[in-house]
């Protein structure tokens, strides 16, 4: 259903007179998403997530450049196609409640939302009914303000508002963020269930339980760039992670025991030259601060690692 | 029950404050003013004083009370401005209170005018410039937003006057009504006629903030998360200025409209000098350059009273209409 | 799942566009004022006062190549009583904003440091200097000095000092509570050693700022003030007295009596306001690097 193919993006930045900076923060991002899967996306704060989800729906500020290609349905995607599938093939679900508009009640956000994705007045009504309904959310909610909502109430705000309409493809930027367990239990039943529709579900997280939870496919981010794209059932089987990067996630978890790694290193100390995670690897080697590994193909996976035997 | 006692809290407060800030202003304004080296008897006398006696000039200073002590005088002058009574100014022969309410009604017609005119423009060249930001719409607005910021504006009236009453003559020179007759003969028309220039001069000018204050507020709008997440839903940069970010910045705007009274009160004394307009701004240089002391005295506690006033409309608005603030009780 | 090619990164190649920085556009600001100030003087100089003479053979003549700015109802050179003007607006603005800005330093000191009961009395102070309008204030204040121009300067310097004592204070109460403060203070180091290193330094860029950026609103309000009568004697004319004197001329038709000196007054002022505003820029940390 989508393809991003090569995906990069750079901001530019003034500094000394006449000069501007390039900063790379997402670099040769690849990843494809069939209907009725869910791909995640996972990385730590600031690996690029949301910018690859802004990326896609054509929002990137004014001071970014991208390069790259999105392919929707088979065909290859223009900023102006970009334009007419936003809210109506392809809907965001957003990372918190400020993306809600603080001075609008929130029942008549999600009207627009449904009025937007292309339906008729009266249709929208119906569609906004369904949706509250669907999501547990009382009528009264409706003539409320985003400030006045709880979290857990945010959060089934904001995927109503993306399926108030008929999107075939969801991105959802951190579901789970900031949520007690059990709600961000339903969060991610939500997201399974419109899977199980037939839609394709882009899941966003820093989170690799959640990955693992429900998604079919994990495409894991470390500073911008791709290191491992793999089925999520090879992770309950702990040596089938090929990625040194992956395995630290994974070990991280709580269930694991909390084995965590140093810290990352400032990006502007980041060698770019050879393998970016070098510095906090376990497994690395001399060779690897040289050389920069590229994607390669091992046991039906993708990994970006030099040592990894297949 | 809950709430009204919260209104309560809000006036008491309000009018505690006005209280305080009258009784200062008051006390520094009688400070200054008898301050002046300025004698109010040959102030109000001028060439005549030559030819009165002693006496008549001792009857003067006895009934203005200038025999009495500057702190005997205040505390007099007090007593009397709680009763209502300002005293009579010299240079209309009136009750003080009297020229305030008249030539404040004149003001402000003009004021109002000018006021809506250049909330109205500001505004919307705001958004505009906000929305186009950088484009050449935008810097054209900035260009004439920061120019007219260094203008003065009894300037800027002086070249309106020069050009659309003198060159084109389609204007009148001065006054509020035409040479001849009085404020009540006057057609509406005629009154609009000669409200016209003045009111364009005191917008021309108040436009500048309003509008550099309301890109501001725009282009914030859309840069945030909300303005994103509606051109996620597939809105339009237009769509989301519109359903989005107007009820964000509006309310900000119109705030700011309101405690610019100051200014505009300002503006208005200096357009109305250039204009020759018998308001409220012409009757305060007049008292200040004829030394006549009670008007000056009032003209201050009532300009004090209209800021005031004009910052209380602009706290209520947010309390009010802000649900953030107004439904603060309501439960989740 | 399909494989996704791999290549290396395709970051579009950008060209530096050029332009100006922060600083660049200070320094320009900066460079344009003074020599506006060195040409004024040297017209000032080059001029003389030979144009003030009253000359009823060339009374108000429109401008020409002879007489750039025109001449007025005396005959008189309308461009040596601009630039003489110009240099007494000037003069009478920095004067203000001079007096001004060491009101507010030694006022947003006091209150800054000289504890809450001062402080609240100085914001009473500040919030009845904001209560009136501008003007009425002016007014009132050029009264109590019985007019002339050290009433104006009293009025603009009495008037203006709030907003930068505000600031004052403000960096002062936020400098107090700093780190290298609290540091300074355990290595037993005096308070005046404290000033002079840790205080003075982060004050005088704020005190330069504000200054310059009070000088044009002193030079506005110097000239209204004026307009309106108040103040300077018709002898020794700023651009205020000029524009009041053609006031009477302006209906009569003698557009450049008026339209030429506050074109004049308008470009300086702009200049030195575009001076303060870009001095500002470089000081605000969350501008300067742009
Ligand atoms: N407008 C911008 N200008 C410069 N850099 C930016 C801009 N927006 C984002 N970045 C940089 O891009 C990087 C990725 O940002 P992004 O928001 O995609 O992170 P994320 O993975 O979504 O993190 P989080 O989990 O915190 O949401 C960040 O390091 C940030 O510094
Ligand atoms: S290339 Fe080397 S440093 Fe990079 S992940 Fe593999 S082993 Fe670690
Ligand atoms: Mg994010």
């Amino acid at each position: 259903m989508l393809e991003i193919h090569n995906l990069s993006i750079s901001f530019q930045r003034n500094r000394a007179s006449f000069d501007r900076e390039t900063l790379s923060v997402v670099s040769d991002i690849s990843l494809s998403v069939q209907p009725g899967e869910i791909v995640a996306l996972i990385g730590a704060s600031g690996a690029g997530k949301s910018l690859v989800a802004h990326a896609l729906l054509g929002l990137l500020p004014a001071n970014a450049t991208m390069s790259g290609e999105f392919i929707f349905k088979g065909k290859r995607l223009s900023p102006a196609g970009i334009q007419e599938l936003r809210g109506r093939e392809i809907a965001l679900i957003p990372q918190s409640v400020t993306h809600l508009n603080p001075l609008t009640r929130v029942g008549k956000q999600v009207y627009r939302s449904a009025r937007l994705s292309g339906r008729c007045a009266d249709t929208a009504h119906t569609s906004c009914d369904r949706t509250f309904a669907r999501y547990q959310l009382a009528d009264t909610v409706k003539s409320m303000y985003p400030f006045q909502i709880s979290r857990g109430m945010a959060r089934r705000v904001l995927t109503a508002t993306a399926t108030a309409g008929n999107a075939n493809l969801i991105i959802a930027d951190e579901p789970t963020t900031g949520l007690d367990p059990e709600v961000s239990e339903q969060s991610l039943a939500h997201l399974k269930e419109l899977a199980t529709q037939g839609k394709g579900v882009v899941l966003i997280t820093h989170d690799l339980e959640n990955g693992v939870q429900i998604a079919d496919t994990l495409v894991v981010l470390y500073e911008g760039m791709t290191v491992e794209i793999t089925p999520a059932r090879a992770l309950e089987e702990n040596d089938l992670i090929m990625h040194p990067y992956t395995r630290s996630l994974w070990q991280a978890l709580p269930r694991n025991g909390f084995m965590s790694l140093p810290p990352t290193p400032s990006s502007s100390t980041l060698n770019r030259n050879g393998c970016l995670f070098a510095e906090r690897c376990p497994q690395a080697r001399p060779g690897c601060r040289q050389s920069a590994p590229s994607l390669r193909r091992v046991n039906h996976k993708l990994v970006r690692c030099n040592h990894v035997a297949g | 029950m809950k709430t009204s006692a919260i209104i309560h809290s809000f006036w008491l407060q309000k009018v505690g404050r006005l209280m305080l800030t009258l009784a200062l202003v008051a006390t520094l304004a009688f400070t200054l003013v008898n301050l002046s080296p300025v004698d109010p008897v040959t102030a109000y006398l001028g060439m005549d004083r030559m030819q009165i006696g002693q006496e008549q000039e001792q009857l003067i200073v006895a009934r203005w009370g200038l025999d009495k002590g500057p702190v005997e005088r205040f505390f007099l002058w007090t007593g009397n401005a709680l009763k209502g009574d300002l005293g009579r100014s010299m240079i209309f022969n009136e009750p003080v209170t009297e020229v305030i309410a008249k030539r404040f009604l004149t003001s402000l017609n003009l004021m109002a005018c000018a006021w809506l005119l250049s909330g109205i423009f500001g505004f919307v060249l705001g958004v505009l410039s906000g929305l186009y930001k950088n484009s050449l719409l935008d810097r054209c607005i900035r260009l004439y937003a920061y120019t007219v910021a260094s203008t003065p504006s009894f300037w800027m009236g002086m070249v309106l006057l020069a050009i659309f009453s003198v060159q084109l003559g389609i204007t009148p020179i001065s006054g509020a009504y035409p040479p001849g007759t009085t404020s009540a003969d006057a057609t509406m028309w005629q009154h609009l006629h000669h409200l016209l220039l003045p009111a364009a001069t005191l917008s021309v000018i108040g436009i500048a903030q309003i509008a550099l204050h309301t890109r501001e507020k725009m282009i914030d709008a859309m840069n945030s998360n909300y303005a994103l997440f509606a051109m996620a839903q597939g809105d339009s940069r237009f769509g989301v200025a519109v359903h989005q970010a107007l009820r964000n910045i509006a309310l900000p705007a119109i705030t700011l409209q309101f405690a610019s009274l100051g200014e505009l009160f300002g503006g208005s004394v200096l357009a109305e000098q250039v204009f020759s307009y018998p308001g409220l701004g012409k009757a305060t240089v007049d008292a200040g350059i004829r030394g006549d002391v009670p008007l000056l005295l009032g003209i201050t506690l009532f300009s004090a009273i209209f800021v005031f006033g004009g910052n209380t409309v602009a706290d209520l608005l947010y309390t009010k209409l802000d649900p953030r603030i107004t439904n603060r009780s309501e439960p989740l | 799942m399909r494989a996704p090619s791999i290549s290396l990164p395709r970051v579009a190649a950008v060209t530096p566009i050029p332009r100006l920085t922060n600083r660049t556009r200070a320094w320009l600001a900066c460079l344009s004022c003074i020599t506006f100030l060195v040409m004024l003087f040297v017209a000032a100089a080059l001029l003389g006062r030979s144009g003030l003479d009253i000359d009823f053979l060339h009374r108000k003549l429109a401008p020409s190549l002879a007489y750039p700015f025109g001449t007025d109802w005396l005959g008189r050179d309308m461009l040596t009583r601009t630039v003489l003007g110009l240099c007494r607006s000037l003069a009478i603005g920095l004067l203000a904003a001079g007096c001004s800005s060491v009101i507010s330093i030694v006022l947003g000191i006091m209150a800054g440091t000289m504890g809450r009961r001062v402080d609240s009395v100085l914001s009473l102070l500040i919030d009845t200097v904001m209560a009136t309008p501008h003007l009425v204030l002016l007014i009132l204040v050029s009264f109590a000095c019985g007019g002339g121009p050290q009433g104006i300067i009293i009025a603009v310097a009495v008037s203006h000092w709030p907003r930068l004592a505000r600031i004052i204070r403000a960096e002062l109460l936020q400098l107090r509570e700093s780190e290298f403060i609290h540091l300074s203070r355990k290595l037993g180091k005096t308070p005046s050693w404290i000033a002079l290193h840790h205080l003075l330094p982060h004050l005088l860029p704020q005190f330069m700022i504000g200054l310059i950026l009070m000088f044009p609103h002193a030079i506005l309000h110097a000239a209204g003030l004026t307009f309106l009568g108040f103040g300077l004697t018709p002898h020794e004319p700023s651009i205020g007295m000029l524009l009041s004197e053609s006031m009477r001329h302006l209906s009569t038709g003698y557009w450049w009596l008026a339209i030429l000196p506050g074109l004049s007054l308008v470009f300086t002022v702009k200049l030195f306001d575009i001076l303060g505003n870009n001095l500002r820029t470089l000081l605000d940390p969350r501008t300067a690097q742009e």
